[in-house]
């Protein structure tokens, strides 16, 4: 029996035919919609490789079925940069060393995005670290990490302290 | 995986008659279940979600002064709820305690209470484990067992309940609503889940078809506002199972204890409320030997269940701490590491 859905995938609709209840939404992006910029990481929910965007909320995509997500939008690492200019926070990675091989990087992108809009860690590292723990990074780039989420943290305020002047 | 119909009802009565067949099981924000169905350890032959039925995603504050928490609100919701934050404080310190903002953002109220738990004996389906299947032995009983209960175990079981929310809910008297095939019940909280006894392979006392559909807190847990904290140790300082944990409120009146709540995370298969702590410390001052004497109460049926009898002085110490904090008064904020002994923040020197 195949299940129809329907996503907003990085601002593009797509109708999409399930012929397995199983999929899940990190298989759809990397198997059936060639978005492979999602990495598949321990597949249990461990390692946050998996981070994306689903209704502006970060969430593991290897722990939820496509099919449960009717309707859904959802923004991962192929859908923040405009052309070739970064997002903010791809950015900030860079002059920080916020990673190494690179492997959890769009985990560790996506999940900064969430934590930004969450509004709850603010300029304080030690929020930082907490609210970015449940991304891993095996080769232990995390002092660059928290740099990097503490400069697009800034750009973020400076840029919203320029809007409102 | 194994593969499963997958069936999404449109109210609650057909999600309760689709969910009461035998294999079926309910599916939410599938955190844990998913994660259980990848590793086999739970293979049902059907689905029903109900993550789009409606009404019950909402928080509601109630005329009589508690607050109805329908199941499907996320964890991280609920944390992040102002007004719920300070009237519950513990209860929001808990929630931030566990797992990591991604889960948090997607597991739901009624999930988290019916999560599974993390014993690695109950996830290795190469080992006999009697939760998982009823009969074939615990290889934890004689294995790596240091983080395993040691209150309420049996021979057949000594799996710990993983919930850290649960522990704050069960001091405050928490009740939880209940869709069932004969219409709507509720029970508090302290009655849901099961002590493994004879049969650890029930779990809980729901029967089959019934669906959580929210969490109540009463008022009058309103009034340990002042002097509510969750407290939890665990081996790495975020995004990791409570190795102890403890919630702890008061309502000090003239420098003496007028009400007590004591309650236990960890250690059992259950949130464990210790009433017998609570009776210590009613009408006692909040002082460093009351405490003592209220965390000698609350483990003295405590006994190790393997290599883990470091967990008995543990969790002594935890609810000695987590009582010290909560005398000491809610902070305005919860610190940057809920629950954490290491916050700087915390108010209480390491031991």
């Amino acid at each position: 029996m195949t299940h129809s859905i329907s996503l907003t995938v990085n601002g593009t609709k797509r109708e999409i035919e399930l012929n397995d209840p199983r999929v899940t939404l990190l298989d759809l992006l990397r198997e059936r919609l060639d978005l492979t910029g999602t990495k598949k990481g321990c597949d249990r929910g461990q390692c946050g490789a998996c981070t994306i965007l689903v209704d502006g909320k970060r969430i593991n995509s290897c722990l939820a079925l496509a099919i449960s997500h009717d309707g859904a939008e959802v923004v991962t690492i192929e859908g923040i940069a405009r052309g070739d200019q970064l997002h903010p926070v791809q950015a900030a990675f860079i002059p920080h060393d916020g990673f190494q091989c690179g492997f959890c990087t769009p985990g560790q992108i996506m999940s900064t995005i969430g934590l930004l809009c969450e509004g709850q860690a603010g300029d304080d590292p030690e929020r930082i670290r907490e609210g970015m723990s449940g991304n891993l990074c095996r080769c232990g780039a995390y002092a660059g990490i928290v740099d990097a989420v503490l400069e697009a943290q800034a750009n973020q305020t400076d840029s919203k302290q320029r809007r409102s002047a | 995986m194994k593969p499963f119909d997958y069936v999404k009802p449109a109210t609650l009565a057909d999600a309760v008659a689709a969910a009461a067949q035998p294999g079926a099981a309910y599916l939410a924000a599938g955190t844990n279940l998913i994660d259980l169905m990848k590793g086999g350890v739970s293979r049902p032959d059907r689905l029903v979600d109900v993550t789009h039925l409606p009404g019950l995603d909402r928080i509601e504050h109630l005329p009589d002064g508690g607050v109805r928490i329908g199941a499907l609100v996320s964890n991280a919701g609920l944390a992040h709820d102002t007004d719920f934050a300070k009237a519950y404080p513990a209860v929001a310190e808990a929630l931030l305690s566990g797992a990591s903002a991604q889960l948090r953002n997607a597991a739901t109220v009624g999930g988290n209470l019916l999560q599974r738990t993390r014993c690695a004996y109950f996830y290795d389906t190469a080992s006999r484990c009697n939760k998982r299947a009823a009969g074939s032995g615990c290889d934890a009983r004689e294995g790596e067992n240091r983080l395993h209960a040691v209150l309420g175990w049996s021979e057949q079981c000594i799996a710990t309940h993983p919930s850290d929310f649960c522990v704050p809910l069960v001091a405050l008297d928490a009740v939880v609503e209940i869709e069932g095939r004969n219409g709507r019940r509720e029970l508090p909280l302290e009655e849901l889940h099961r002590l493994p006894g004879e049969t650890p392979e029930r779990e809980t006392v729901l029967e089959p078809g019934d669906l959580i559909t929210a969490v109540r807190l009463p008022a009058a847990a309103r009034d340990f506002a002042a002097h509510a904290r969750y407290l939890k140790v665990r081996e790495r300082t975020s995004y990791a199972f409570a190795v102890v944990s403890a919630a702890a409120a008061l309502q000090i009146e003239n420098g003496k204890i007028k009400d007590a709540r004591v309650a236990l995370g960890g250690i059992a298969a259950k949130p464990w409320r210790s009433r017998v702590a609570e009776q210590v410390l009613k009408g006692a001052t909040p002082d460093a030997q009351n405490f003592r004497e209220a965390a000698q109460a609350a483990l003295a049926v405590a006994k190790p269940s393997g290599d883990n009898a470091f967990k008995i002085e543990l969790a002594r110490r935890v609810i000695v701490r987590a009582l010290t904090l909560a005398t000491a008064g809610t902070p305005a904020r919860i610190s940057a590491l809920p629950g954490s002994p290491f916050a700087a923040n915390s108010g209480a020197l390491h031991a």
